[in-house]
């Protein structure tokens, strides 16, 4: 036991003491261990610092750390909390005090069959049942609703701005700043402004209230991002890599295909996982343009939490997040690939 | 490249899944949408109108919910393509969408005529009728209270806006209408000269100002479902709502809620056919059959709404399933009227944006 | 692609057959240019078609509307040629009620007696039953003097003041819905005079929106700044674990986010929860910190911080540690090094970051309308309001315009200090 303390650090002894003393106090476990994460966090980046750094620099090295610890505590909560929330068995938005001594009873997935259930004619019913499910349950059609929209715009937003892209990247472009800037400023211009333009434009035309109009919303809205992610993986791109195909005889098509495509095709796909999020994700054009036949997942999130929060949100919100990850996860990968492709960074 | 393929493919092949059968669902040539306020009200439409229909023509009933108003309705029609058949809505709001050409107009001597052989134009209540609108209910906006926390509860409108004799926050509808009437009789003003009150600017002021007196205490709903919602979760000591509401709430849910009539402003819900509706003869079809005199009785034994046609009245009788005459619990009845004010749709429609605009400053401010 | 062709042509090799070099070039030049114009011309036009031309028909909406003339359009001619003495002349007043007799029957959308009397109230609150009582009686009026007459039918149409509103409501191109959002309007004399204070919002609101809007840019920036500076100094391995708590709530859905803050905030939220529990306050003194100013600007900077961070953070990475360390070893103290070193290379991330959020604040929608309340919302969502629920779309696309103007400025200024082809994610 001696040899133990007498090799820890003072700051660590202290920060022990510090844990317990909260326990003392507090007397809940829960107390106990958010404490140790939020201030026994920042302990392990401080080994980084030089061994010759003085007391007063270390004490501003751990006030810092810790600083940041509480900042990225904030940004990351918000995103766990309702994982736990969805499974909560009472209609409440907080955590019960049986879900905090891990009861089972307090847990349940009655929010995630809710999901299903909601319009259904015949819950209960098991002849029919997915049929039923499928077509009236009104969570599932607004995901329906949400990946055919999403998915359209995803492709007409990728195949546009990925030509204007390469249009853009060519050394030759005339009015490239002003023309870029046309192209970026869906994601400035606020949504409200665009949404009430193409509401009274498109009901002109009779685009408003069908799966037309909303598409074409959200193609705008995805454009910047494709955009934006095909340049970046054009920048630094070698232009004599397309004289060195041509020179070998490839014509147009066959370099596009085998020398430019597999270049920019990271951050195609990024690009278009960017724009499929964001119309994933995006509501106020569906308020505008959308009818109750275009309703989306975030449509009826709006509603939900405009008039009855009830925990089938939080349900619905927890599988968002799950979806979230998967896309980062693969949008993070295809980065790191196409930075190792275009030689920018070590393998 | 194994990554990019297997993704692009895996997209496509669930994005075909998501689609298979969208446009199908969607075309139900032999259906109506029917749009009305939601949650108890929608619910007693549905079994005293939507199932008899349904069994009667064989043809389907899309039923959605929205808060009142008109903008949806202008929305459609302006942008051509109007999905809603039928809308259940309140009286100055039928006028005014008809003043602006946004309704079908109705032809009166199409309705039923009443059960005792009445033609339609007399059997309806006097003002329930109009060119594009056919009133189904009379309902009405009353005030509540949870009476298990509060055994001496106010019994009067101006316990309403007394903090100190009722401690606890408000619910009230966001929107001027009915609050300004309810602040002006909470002031003194007699039922019967509210609107000659409201009509002038000081009058105008003294609402306000009453309902400066409680503003800080205020917790605002918009959907109807909201009130019993905010009462029984505690948010509120009390809150304004609507009486139909508040019924189902104690007779359905055995909630220990109380009504008070004194200073209740009652108005109409009709329906009305917007302009250019994709199935306007089936909608027509539906408005006939629910505004039979039979179909209004009925609708009154799942809500306290009153019916629309004097014809029905003999036939109200109890709950649908509970011992409680609903005779007593109509915001016509007697006893209920004592204090009681018409909502004004003139004043409205001629005042609505204005108070509108300065309610919402005020609300900001 | 394009210099395929550009070889494929048999005139470049052909280079000596009298045509001068230059010449050439320029013309090879002119050809590799319109290949590029032509690749970004589909996106250009779509843009245009579905983005570009409805905001300009938005615009045009907030100095257009014809309610006036669409529905009497003989009196809205000769009512210009009035001078705005006293009341006007017979001949006036029998274009009038002939318009109103044809309105009456008309049923057509934009051409009824409602629509002229909704475009009448707006400017002279309380008039809209004059016009729709008139309307219900004016086909009893067969024959002149059409003066006299009218008069019969409601004698409130012996106020000047109605029929110089008319006048002015009469031209289809206004600046009123202008002045409207500015909280001016005019007065009876047809002077433009700020709006009653009782109904004064929206300057008021373009002000909350801009104050809250640098409130959320500065916390932003505050939060954003230390993370940014940690990131860019860990080792890759454990930065790029950490980059994963910035841009997982970057991927996550805005309501999802949302609804979040409402589950932590609300007063029976996990916050006052544990405040209760603690003993901080009392189970009936729980804090209001939702549906009001400060719920929205918890969840707006929550929401916008990634938006920081990750342009901080780009800048900072091409940061060498060695001008800290010359500065240390030239005798300056840490703060010393780090305010005249580092922080002066730090710019131009923090003009990207500050401007980008400052940019997405202020035309925020969803978050105010969800957690908002009703002192915390924007003025998106008065746009908004007039939109969907009070119908003056003229109104709500004049408080449009203005906030697109104040937009473009802010980029505008982005575009000259950062550069558009900085914009990055992730």
């Amino acid at each position: 036991m001696k040899n133990i303390f007498s090799n820890m650090k003072t700051h660590n002894l202290i920060f022990l003491a510090a844990c317990v003393l909260v326990l003392l106090i507090s007397r809940s476990v829960f107390a106990t261990l958010a404490f140790a994460f939020l201030f026994g966090a920042p302990l392990f980046f401080m080994s980084e610092l030089p061994a010759y750094a003085s007391t007063g620099e270390r004490i501003w090295q751990y006030t810092y750390l810790t600083l940041c610890t509480f900042i990225f505590v904030f940004l990351i909560t918000p995103i766990l909390v309702i994982v736990p929330l969805s499974f909560n068995v009472e209609p409440y938005f907080t955590f019960t005090d049986g879900m905090l001594s891990l009861d089972p009873d307090a847990f349940s997935t009655r929010w995630y069959k809710d999901i299903f259930y909601n319009g259904m004619a015949a819950p209960n019913a098991t002849e029919g049942w997915w049929a039923d499910m499928w077509n009236n349950a009104q969570w599932i059609r607004a995901t329906r609703n949400s990946f055919f929209i999403a998915l359209c715009s995803t492709f007409l937003a990728t195949t546009l701005g990925t030509l204007a892209a390469l249009g853009l990247s060519q050394p030759n472009m005339p009015y490239r700043n002003l023309i870029t800037s046309l192209l970026i400023s869906p994601m400035i211009v606020p949504l409200v402004i665009m949404a009430t333009g193409m509401f009274f434009f498109y009901s002109d035309v009779g685009l408003a209230k069908t799966y037309l109009g909303v598409i074409l919303a959200h193609t705008t809205l995805g454009v910047p991002f494709v955009i934006i992610t095909v340049t970046a993986t054009l920048t630094g791109f070698d232009r004599s890599l397309i004289r060195a195909s041509q020179g070998m005889g490839a014509n147009g098509w066959a370099t596009f295909r085998k020398v430019i495509m597999p270049l920019i095709l990271p951050g195609m796909i990024s690009g278009a996982l960017f724009a499929f999020i964001t119309s994933l994700d995006e509501v106020v054009a569906v308020l505008f343009l959308a009818d109750v036949e275009q309703r989306t997942i975030p449509r009826q999130m709006f509603s939900g939490i405009r008039e009855q929060i009830s925990p089938t949100i939080l349900a619905v919100a927890t599988i968002l997040v799950m979806i979230s990850i998967g896309l980062l996860t693969v949008v993070e990968l295809l980065r790191r690939r196409s930075e190792r492709l275009r030689g920018l960074a070590p393998a | 490249m194994k990554l990019p393929k297997l993704l692009l493919s895996s997209l496509i092949a669930a994005g075909l899944m998501s689609t298979a059968g969208l446009a199908q669902a969607g075309s139900h040539s032999e259906s109506i949408t029917v749009v009305s306020w939601g949650g108890a009200y929608t619910k007693s439409q549905v079994e005293a109108y939507h199932k008899p229909w349904i069994a009667k023509t064989g043809k389907q009933i899309k039923s959605e919910d929205y808060n009142g108003g008109t903008a949806e309705i202008k929305a459609q029609v302006e942008a051509g393509n109007v999905t809603w058949d039928l809308v259940d809505v309140e009286l100055s709001d039928a006028i005014r969408a008809c003043d602006e050409g946004l309704l079908e107009t109705i032809d009166h001597s199409e309705l039923p005529a009443g059960a005792d052989g009445k033609p339609a134009t007399e059997d309806f209540m006097e003002g329930t009728l109009h060119e594009c609108a056919v009133a189904n209910i009379v309902w009405s906006t009353i005030f509540a209270y949870d009476k298990s926390k509060m055994a001496d509860g106010p019994k009067t409108i101006a316990d309403f806006f007394d903090l100190e004799k009722f401690p606890g926050k408000r619910g009230l509808r966001k929107n001027p209408k009915s609050n300004l009437e309810f602040a002006l009789m909470a002031d003194g003003v007699a039922a019967k000269d509210v609107y000659e009150v409201l009509a002038t600017e000081e009058g105008v002021d003294r609402a306000f100002k009453k309902l400066d007196s409680i503003k800080d205490s205020v917790i605002w709903w918009e959907a109807g479902a909201q009130p019993p919602q905010l009462l029984a979760d505690g948010e509120v000591a009390m809150t304004t709502a609507y009486n139909g509401r508040i019924f189902n709430a104690v007779a359905g849910e055995d909630k220990p809620f109380e009504i008070v009539w004194d200073g209740q402003i009652w108005d109409l819900d009709l329906w009305v056919i917007p302009k250019g509706a994709k199935n306007k003869d089936l909608a027509m079809d539906f408005l006939k059959f629910s505004t039979a005199t039979e179909q209004l009785a009925a609708q009154a034994s799942y809500i306290s709404y009153g019916p629309a046609r004097m014809s029905s009245a003999p036939l109200v009788g109890k709950y649908h399933n509970k011992d409680i005459d609903m005779g007593p619990q109509m915001p016509t009845a007697p006893d209920n009227l004592t204090n009681a004010v018409q909502n004004n749709f003139e004043f409205w429609a001629d005042n609505q944006d204005q108070l509108s605009e300065r309610f919402n400053a005020w609300l900001a401010g | 692609m394009s210099e395929v062709s550009a070889q494929q042509n048999p005139n470049a090799i052909l280079s000596d057959d009298g045509v001068p070099l230059k010449q050439k070039l320029a013309r090879t030049t002119r050809t590799l240019k319109w290949r590029a114009f032509l690749l970004t011309l589909p996106l250009v036009l779509f843009l245009f078609i579905s983005f570009v031309l409805p905001i300009g028909q938005m615009l045009l909406r907030s100095v257009h509307n014809p309610s006036a003339s669409n529905v009497l359009p003989q009196f809205a001619e000769i009512i210009q040629d009035w001078d705005e003495q006293g009341l006007p002349d017979e001949a006036v007043f029998a274009a009038f009620v002939d318009d109103m007799q044809t309105a009456k029957k008309n049923r057509e959308i934009g051409k009824t007696i409602g629509n002229l009397a909704t475009r009448m109230n707006y400017e002279m609150p309380g008039t809209r039953s004059l016009f729709t009582s008139t309307g219900r009686k004016v086909n009893k009026i067969k024959a002149g003097p059409y003066k006299e007459a009218l008069l019969k039918t409601n004698k409130k149409w012996d106020n000047p003041v109605i029929w110089r509103t008319l006048k002015r409501v009469s031209r289809d191109y206004t600046p009123a819905f202008y002045l409207a959002a500015l909280d001016r309007k005019y007065d009876d004399d047809g002077n433009i005079v700020r709006a009653d204070e009782l109904y004064q919002i929206y300057v008021s609101n373009f002000g909350k929106t801009l104050g809250m809007s640098v409130v959320i840019t500065f916390f932003c920036f505050i939060l954003a700044f230390p993370v940014a500076y940690l990131l860019s100094t860990l080792p890759m391995r454990t930065s790029n674990l950490l980059m994963i708590l910035v841009l997982l709530p970057f991927w996550t859905s805005l309501l999802v986010r949302t609804t979040a803050w409402i589950a932590i905030l609300q007063t029976e939220g996990i916050i006052n929860d544990i405040l209760v529990y603690l003993g901080v306050v009392a189970d009936d003194g729980r804090i209001q910190m939702i549906y009001n100013q400060t719920g929205t600007i918890i969840s707006m900077v929550h929401i916008l911080l990634p938006f920081m961070i990750l342009p901080l953070y780009s800048v900072m990475k091409t940061i060498s540690p060695s001008y800290m360390r010359a500065a240390r070893s030239m005798g300056g103290t840490p703060f010393n090094a780090f305010r005249r070193i580092y922080f002066p290379q730090t710019l131009p991330g923090i003009a990207a970051g500050t401007l980008l959020v400052f940019i997405l604040s202020i035309g925020f929608y969803i978050t105010p309308a969800l957690v908002g309340g009703e002192d915390g919302i924007l003025i998106s969502n008065l746009i908004a309001y007039h939109i969907q629920k009070s119908l003056n779309w003229s109104l709500g696309a004049a408080l449009g315009a203005i906030l697109l103007v104040v937009i473009l400025v802010l980029y505008w200024l982005y575009n000259k200090l950062v550069g558009i082809e900085k914009l990055s994610f992730g």
